[in-house]
C-alpha cells in the first residue's frame, strides 16, 4: 500500500517562544540551543531515515536524470556518461510509449473516480441515514472487505475471473448466449477500472461515512426543523459539510490512479496483449530493467512532478471554491 | 441458525470495540472533541419518516453491490477448497463435492521445498518488525513536533508533510537507484529501511500529541527532575490510540507492498508473499498449480482481514481524525 495521509492539514502557527529581542540575543541563541538539544534526540533518527529514504533517492535521481550513457564509436567501446541537461526530459515528451502510458491512466482516472466517488459518497449518505438502519454494520464491513486484501492478491483473484474460457463468469454468461472477453484490447482499461472500483469504493466510503458521522447532531434537527431533510438535507447541508474528506478522497483517488502498477501487471498473465509500457509505473520500469537508469530517473521524477502538480491544483480549486 | 447466531455475537463484539475504544480516548482534549465521532448515533431527527417502499429499495440496491464486493473473496474461499483441476469446473461459486482444503494447503506449505512459509514469515518480520520501529519513530517525532519547540520545527514539519503526497511506488524507482548504488539491494535492509519511515504517522501523532499530551504533565515532570525521555515515556501513554492506528495503516501498506519488494529482492528466500504469489502466478500452472497458487491466496489474506474485522473500528477512527481536520 502507499502511505495515505491527510495532507492538506497546515501547521497551526504556534506563537514562537524563541522571544528574541535586541537585548537578549545571546540569551535567545543559548535557549535555541538548549532547545535543540533537547529535541534531537526524539527527532534526528526520523529525520535522518527520512534523509536517507526521501530526500537523497529524490536528489539522486533529478541529478541522475540530467545524464546519460553514451557509447563511443560502433558500441565496442565502454560507455561513457555524460551530461545530457534535459536530454532525457525531451526523449520522454516524444516518447510515444511513455505519453500514451500518460494518456491510458488519465483515460482510467477521468471514468473511474468519479464513478468511484460518486457510488462512495451515495453508500455514505445511506449508511448515515436511517434508511439502512438494519444491517448497517454488515454493508459496512462487506464494502470495506476488499481494502483488506493486497492489490496484487485482488487483482490475482480478478485474473482468474477474467481469465478467457477458464473464467466461472463468463462461462457463466456464455451458457446464456453472452459472449464476452474481459481482456480484449477495447475491454482492458475498463477491467482495470473495475479491479480499482472494487478496491477502493469501501474505502472512500469508510473516509466519507466517518466525516459524515462527525456533524453535530444540532445542525441535522435544526435543518429539520426548517424543513430539510432527506435527500434535500443530505445534498445541500452533509455534502458541502464533508468536502474536506471528499477533496482528500479525491486527491488521493488522482494519486493512486496515476502511479497505476499492480493491477495491470498482474493482468499480464491473462492478458498477454498488454502492453508492457501500460501505464508510466510500468514505462519507467521497463527502462530500468532495460539498465536505462538515467531514462528511468527522468521518467520517475516527470510523474512524481505531475502528481504533486495535481495534488496542489486540486486543493487550491477548491479553496478557491470556498473563498467564493 | 448457530452460525447465524454467532455471526450477531460477533457483530456485538465489534460494536462493544467501538465504545471501548471511545472511552480510551483522552478526556481533557478540547481541541479537537467535534473531529471525534461519537459511535451509535441515529443520524437523521426523529421528524422525518422513512417510507417502507423506499427502504425495501434502498437496502435491495445496497445488497446488490454488497454481492459484488463478497463475491471475488468468495470466489477464492471456494476454489481454495476445490480438488486439483476442478478450479475451473462447475460452478466457480460454490464448492465441488470433493472437500480438499487441508489437502491443498499441505500441497501448499510443501511447495518447492516449503518456501511458501518462509514467504508467509518475511511478511510477518517486514511487517511486524516495520510497523513497531515506524511508529516509534514517528510518534517520538511528533510528539516533539507538537510538545518541544525548537527552532526550524514548521520546517521539519512542511517537509514531512510534502512528503505524504509524494506516493511510495514513485518512489521506489529512485530507492532502487540509491540502493543498487550502495549495494543494499537483495539484502533485508533494502525492503526494511524504507518501511519504517512513515510521514503520516509523524502528522498524525502530531496533532493527537498536541490535543491529548497536557502540557502540565511536562512541565510537572520537569519540575521533578524527570528526563525528557522518562516523560515521553509517560505521554506516549495518552497517545495510545494515534499508536494503533499508525501501526495498523503501517502493518497493511508493508504487507501489501508490491513493487518496492518485487524491485529490491532478487533471492526468492528473502521476499514476501505477495512477490512470491505473483511469481507462481506467472508460471501460468506448472509447475505450481492454479489450485496452490489461489490456496496460497487464501491463506496470505486471511491474517489480514481477520485483523482487519477485530480492529475496524480504530480503522474508522484513525480515518476519522485524518478527514474531519
Amino acid at each position: 500500500m502507499t502511505s495515505r495521509g491527510p495532507p492538506w492539514y497546515a501547521a497551526p502557527a504556534n506563537p514562537s517562544t524563541d522571544g528574541v529581542t535586541v537585548s537578549s540575543v545571546t540569551i535567545g541563541r543559548r535557549r535555541r540551543l538548549r532547545e535543540l538539544r533537547r529535541a534531537a534526540p526524539f527527532v534526528l533518527p526520523f529525520v535522518l531515515l527520512f534523509i536517507v529514504v526521501y530526500l537523497i533517492p529524490t536528489g539522486y535521481s533529478i541529478a541522475q536524470s540530467l545524464f546519460k550513457e553514451q557509447r563511443s564509436g560502433l558500441g565496442l567501446g565502454g560507455a561513457q556518461t555524460v551530461f545530457a541537461g534535459f536530454g532525457n526530459y525531451l526523449r520522454a515528451f516524444q516518447d510515444s510509449a511513455f505519453i500514451g502510458s500518460l494518456g491510458r491512466v488519465a483515460f482510467i482516472g477521468v471514468i473511474q473516480v468519479p464513478v468511484m466517488l460518486g457510488l462512495a459518497l451515495f453508500f455514505a449518505l445511506l449508511l448515515d441515514s436511517r434508511v439502512t438502519t438494519p444491517g448497517r454494520r454488515f454493508f459496512r464491513i462487506a464494502y470495506f472487505l476488499p481494502y483488506g486484501l493486497p492489490g496484487v492478491i485482488a487483482a490475482l483473484v480478478w485474473s482468474f475471473l477474467y481469465a478467457p474460457t477458464l473464467s466461472p463468469v463468463t462461462r457463466l454468461l456464455s451458457s446464456v448466449g453472452v459472449h464476452v472477453s474481459f481482456v480484449s484490447d477495447a475491454a482492458l482499461p475498463f477491467s482495470i477500472m473495475n479491479i480499482l472500483t472494487w478496491a477502493w469504493t469501501g474505502y472512500n466510503t469508510i473516509l466519507i461515512f466517518a466525516a459524515l458521522q462527525a456533524i453535530p447532531e444540532e445542525t441535522m434537527e435544526a435543518a429539520a426543523l426548517d424543513g430539510c431533510s432527506g435527500w434535500k438535507a443530505a445534498l445541500l447541508i452533509k455534502v458541502p459539510l464533508v468536502r474536506p474528506a471528499l477533496l482528500l478522497t479525491l486527491v488521493f483517488s488522482i494519486i493512486g490512479t496515476f502511479q497505476l502498477y499492480n493491477e495491470p501487471v498482474t493482468m499480464k498473465a491473462v492478458a498477454p496483449n498488454l502492453e508492457s509500457t501500460y501505464t508510466p509505473m510500468m514505462a519507467a520500469l521497463r527502462a530500468l530493467s532495460a539498465n536505462d537508469f538515467n531514462y528511468a530517473a527522468a521518467q520517475s521524477v516527470v510523474l512524481g512532478a505531475l502528481i504533486c502538480v495535481l495534488s496542489v491544483l486540486v486543493f487550491r480549486f477548491s479553496a478557491k471554491r470556498v473563498d467564493e | 441458525m448457530t452460525s447465524l447466531d454467532r455471526g450477531h455475537s460477533a457483530l456485538d463484539a465489534l460494536d462493544a470495540g467501538d465504545r471501548a475504544t471511545a472511552v480510551a480516548r483522552p478526556a481533557g482534549r478540547s481541541e479537537n472533541t467535534a473531529a471525534v465521532p461519537r459511535p451509535r448515533r441515529s443520524r437523521d431527527s426523529p421528524l422525518t419518516t422513512v417510507s417502507p417502499a423506499s427502504r425495501v429499495f434502498v437496502l435491495a440496491i445496497m445488497s446488490l453491490f454488497a454481492v459484488y464486493f463478497l463475491a471475488p473473496v468468495w470466489w477464492l474461499l471456494v476454489a481454495a477448497t476445490k480438488g486439483q483441476g476442478e478450479i475451473f469446473s462447475g460452478n466457480g461459486f460454490w464448492f465441488s463435492r470433493h472437500f480438499a482444503l487441508v489437502h491443498n494447503v499441505q500441497t501448499l506449505f510443501e511447495a518447492q521445498g516449503g518456501i511458501y512459509s518462509r514467504w508467509l514469515l518475511n511478511s510477518l518480520l517486514y511487517a511486524v518488525g516495520g510497523g513497531i520501529v515506524a511508529t516509534l519513530l514517528a510518534s517520538m517525532c511528533g510528539y516533539a513536533l507538537a510538545k518541544l519547540p525548537f527552532p526550524g520545527r514548521e520546517a521539519v514539519f512542511g517537509t514531512v508533510l510534502a512528503a505524504v503526497l509524494l506516493p511510495a511506488p514513485v518512489l521506489a524507482i529512485p530507492l532502487y537507484l540509491v540502493f543498487s548504488y550502495t549495494h543494499v539491494v537483495n539484502t533485508f535492509w533494502s525492503v526494511f529501511i524504507p518501511s519504517i519511515v512513515s510521514p503520516f504517522g509523524v502528522y498524525l501523532s502530531r496533532i493527537y500529541a498536541a490535543s491529548s499530551v497536557p502540557d502540565q504533565l511536562i512541565e510537572a515532570g520537569r519540575l521533578d527532575g524527570a528526563s525528557e525521555l522518562r516523560i515521553f515515556g509517560i505521554g506516549v501513554r495518552l497517545m495510545a490510540p494515534a499508536m494503533v492506528t499508525i501501526f495498523l495503516f503501517q502493518f497493511v501498506a508493508i504487507w501489501t507492498n508490491y513493487l518496492l519488494p518485487s524491485l529490491m529482492l532478487a533471492n526468492d528466500k528473502l521476499q514476501p508473499v505477495t512477490v512470491g504469489l505473483v511469481s507462481w502466478r506467472e508460471l501460468q500452472g506448472y509447475p505450481i498449480s492454479y489450485t496452490t497458487v489461489v490456496t496460497g491466496a487464501f491463506v496470505s489474506v486471511v491474517p489480514v482481514v481477520a485483523m482487519f474485522l477485530s480492529l475496524q473500528s480504530f480503522w474508522s477512527k484513525g480515518l476519522a481524525t485524518g478527514s474531519v481536520k
